[in-house]
């Protein structure tokens, strides 16, 4: 457990860094083209639920995905590369920062249209539960995303057909601008697994482990063929919608309070009271996250941009 | 004159016309707040003098926004609904394409759908094909609705105006491009029919039909041509449907070429229908094969070079403007 405890705060740790980073390079005029969407404060959902995760297994992530897709196990040199727009990034460049795929993880779709991740959750699902492969699908989106008809059509029908999916709502309080009580009147995402038949769980998202523990419950309930399972994770966004967002609408004491629910403090404390680490094993995993990082960063800054005809490739098979 | 955005000329229009009819509302997602409360964006302020009632905040649901206006407009009110940017239509377009565009025909002409649906869209801003992707060709396809889509700031306010007091359905298409570069407007109440083209610019040659962002391309192309003593005469639609065949034609039997300029893709672009309508009834003026100017048959990329290769520019327009004068 200790083992798997570590695993998390790391994966944590190197998505808080990656994303700081993209902060940072944001500030400098002209070097990520598009609008970067950062999953800042939110790293124990990536961490938590792909943690309870298999290679096989697979996820579909939203425009807030960095996390999940280095959680999954993504190469972040070619997931920074792509974000620079470049031609050795993930996608050679066609998808930039927010529609990031990475089938080799299996991170098969990033959808940046709000709820269009949903119904290709169960696509995908079908074809696991089809193909009797012991493996699941988790969808990932916000808790704005469940204002969509796409999310209410498929857990329908998610739950009336068995599928193995885990729907897991990251609960971030905000839709664009909009705080949860302006965009509905349910105090809970999770609530909703009910009018389809399916359970549906609350948990703490700023508790990797406690994410972890109910996916891991969730992936076994999909594996033994009783269907899907609905997991808001209670969280929060710590920057703006995206980094071009002065956050005006969001209150600092709200901001303040969250931060100090830092779900990578928590594990930390955690750890060097439980004595797993030391402040030197810390100290030396930073400098490790750092030059991942940074390595990750050069090999996007020296990689070369597409050729314009490289627009063309790709449409068709 | 003033000199403001399309989008604060969107904005004005919205703020008149809504002080002058009580039953005219809005609502989209972040209208009137949003994540950027800035003076150029076509909501700014609204919520302030409006008010919730009129001004509404929806949540990230397309498919009940559309529907919103659909069933509003046929109980009298005047809905303006904003979707956010154009791939997020499809959404929308159950409500729009089977809806809004049918059932006054299904009532056999007894119920009316006063609504407009107001939709941002350009590519050029690096955000990728699920936020770049000029679809009017999609709505333009539908009997029933009307399709604007304005190139200057000017026109924007007049069409806007025409579109809200329209009785049919109207889609409005907004080139995000053309938000934040001041350009003259007239002050005060002011409408431009819809259905009526504008020629931007006479000239002699060549005819360029084109619209919406396009028109600044086709205008860096002409300063380039005239140089060289080749005069263009850039005819702005401004409406696709109802097309104004008339100011079409006319061109065509003047200049005797044309040349077709659009952003969206080529295949059953919007382009297309102009050239058929020119091979159906100017078939007789023409001098040579008309030629069209658009986005190559891909999604929009993220990454800049690929982007840029993908939006159509001026060099591709003189390019095919000299091959129709050979
Ligand atoms: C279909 C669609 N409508 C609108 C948008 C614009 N949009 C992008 S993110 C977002 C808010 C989504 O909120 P939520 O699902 O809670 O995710 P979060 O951004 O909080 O992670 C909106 C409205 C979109 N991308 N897709
Ligand atoms: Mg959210």
């Amino acid at each position: 457990m200790d083992q798997k405890k570590l695993m998390l705060y790391q994966n944590m740790l190197f998505i808080r860094r990656f994303e700081e980073k993209l902060t940072e390079l944001c500030q400098i005029e002209g070097k990520l083209p598009g609008m970067i969407i950062l999953g800042t404060g939110q790293e124990a959902v990536a961490a938590g639920v792909c943690g309870a995760l298999e290679k096989e297994d697979v996820i579909i992530s939203n425009h807030r995905g960095h996390g999940h897709l280095l959680a999954k196990g993504a190469d972040p040199k070619a997931i920074m590369a792509e974000i620079f727009g470049k031609k050795t990034g993930c996608n050679k460049g066609k998808s930039g920062t927010l529609h990031i795929a990475v089938p080799e993880v299996n991170a098969l779709c990033t959808t940046t249209v709000v709820g269009g991740g949903i119904p290709i959750a169960v696509g995908t699902a079908f074809a696991q539960q089809y193909k009797k492969s012991e493996a699941v699908t988790v969808c990932f989106f916000g808790n704005g995303s469940a204002d969509e008809g796409s999310f209410h059509e498929s857990l329908n029908m998610a739950a009336l057909w068995n599928l193995p999916v885990i729907f897991v709502c990251e609960n971030n309080v905000y839709s664009g601008a909009q705080r949860m009580e302006e965009h509905t009147r349910v105090k809970d995402i999770a609530i909703r697994a009910q009018g389809y038949g399916m359970p549906g769980v609350v948990v703490d998202g700023n508790d990797a482990e406690a994410v972890l523990k109910v996916t891991a419950e969730a992936r076994l309930r999909c594996l033994a063929g009783e269907g899907p399972t609905l997991i808001e994770c209670k969280t929060y966004r710590w920057r703006g919608h995206g980094e071009a967002d002065h956050q005006a609408y969001q209150p600092k004491d709200e901001i303040a309070l969250w931060m100090e629910r830092c779900p990578i403090k928590k594990l930390e404390n955690e750890l060097l009271a439980e004595g797993v680490i030391t402040r030197q094993d810390i100290t030396a995993l930073e400098d490790v996250t750092a030059m991942i990082v940074e390595d990750a960063v050069r090999f996007a800054e020296e990689s070369p941009l597409p050729d314009p005809r490289e627009a063309l490739e790709d449409v068709y098979v | 004159m003033q000199q403001i955005t399309m989008g604060q000329a969107v904005q004005q229009a919205l703020t008149e016309e809504m002080r002058r009819d009580p039953d005219i509302f809005i609502a989209g997602e972040g209208v009137g707040v949003g994540i950027h409360e800035s003076p150029v964006m076509p909501t700014f302020g609204l919520l302030k003098e409006f008010g919730p009632e009129r001004v509404k905040d929806t949540p990230v649901s397309e498919a009940a926004i559309a529907g919103l206006a659909v069933g509003a407009s046929v109980l009298g009110l005047r809905p303006v609904v904003e979707i956010m940017f154009n791939p997020f239509f499809t959404l929308a377009s159950d409500q729009i394409v089977n809806h809004a565009a049918k059932l006054r025909y299904l009532s056999g002409g007894k119920s009316s759908f006063p609504l407009v649906v107001r939709i941002k869209t350009g590519a050029g801003f690096g955000s990728g094909c699920q936020h770049s992707h000029n679809l009017e060709a999609w709505v333009a396809h539908c009997p029933g609705l009307k399709v604007v889509m304005p190139a200057t700031a000017a026109d924007a306010k007049g069409l806007l105006k025409s579109a809200i007091r329209d009785d049919n359905p109207v889609i409005f298409i907004e080139d995000m491009g053309l938000y934040f570069f001041p350009t003259p407007v007239p002050e005060g109440d002011y409408t431009i029919p819809i259905g009526v083209a504008d020629i931007k610019k006479p000239g002699r040659d060549v005819t360029v039909v084109t619209w919406s962002k396009m028109l600044g391309v086709a205008f860096k192309a002409a300063a380039v041509l005239g140089k060289e003593g080749i005069d263009i005469e850039i005819l702005d639609l401004r409406t696709l449907v109802p097309l104004d065949k008339e100011a079409i034609i006319k061109s065509i039997q003047k200049t005797g070429r044309l040349v077709i300029l659009h952003e969206a893709t080529r295949t059953g672009g919007f382009g297309g229908e102009i050239a058929a309508l020119a091979a159906d009834e100017a078939f007789s003026y023409l001098k040579a094969p008309v030629k069209r100017v658009t986005g190559p048959d891909i999604p929009v990329p993220f990454s800049p070079p690929l982007e840029q290769f993908y939006l159509p520019d001026e060099n591709q327009l003189i390019e095919a403007v000299k091959s129709v004068l050979l």
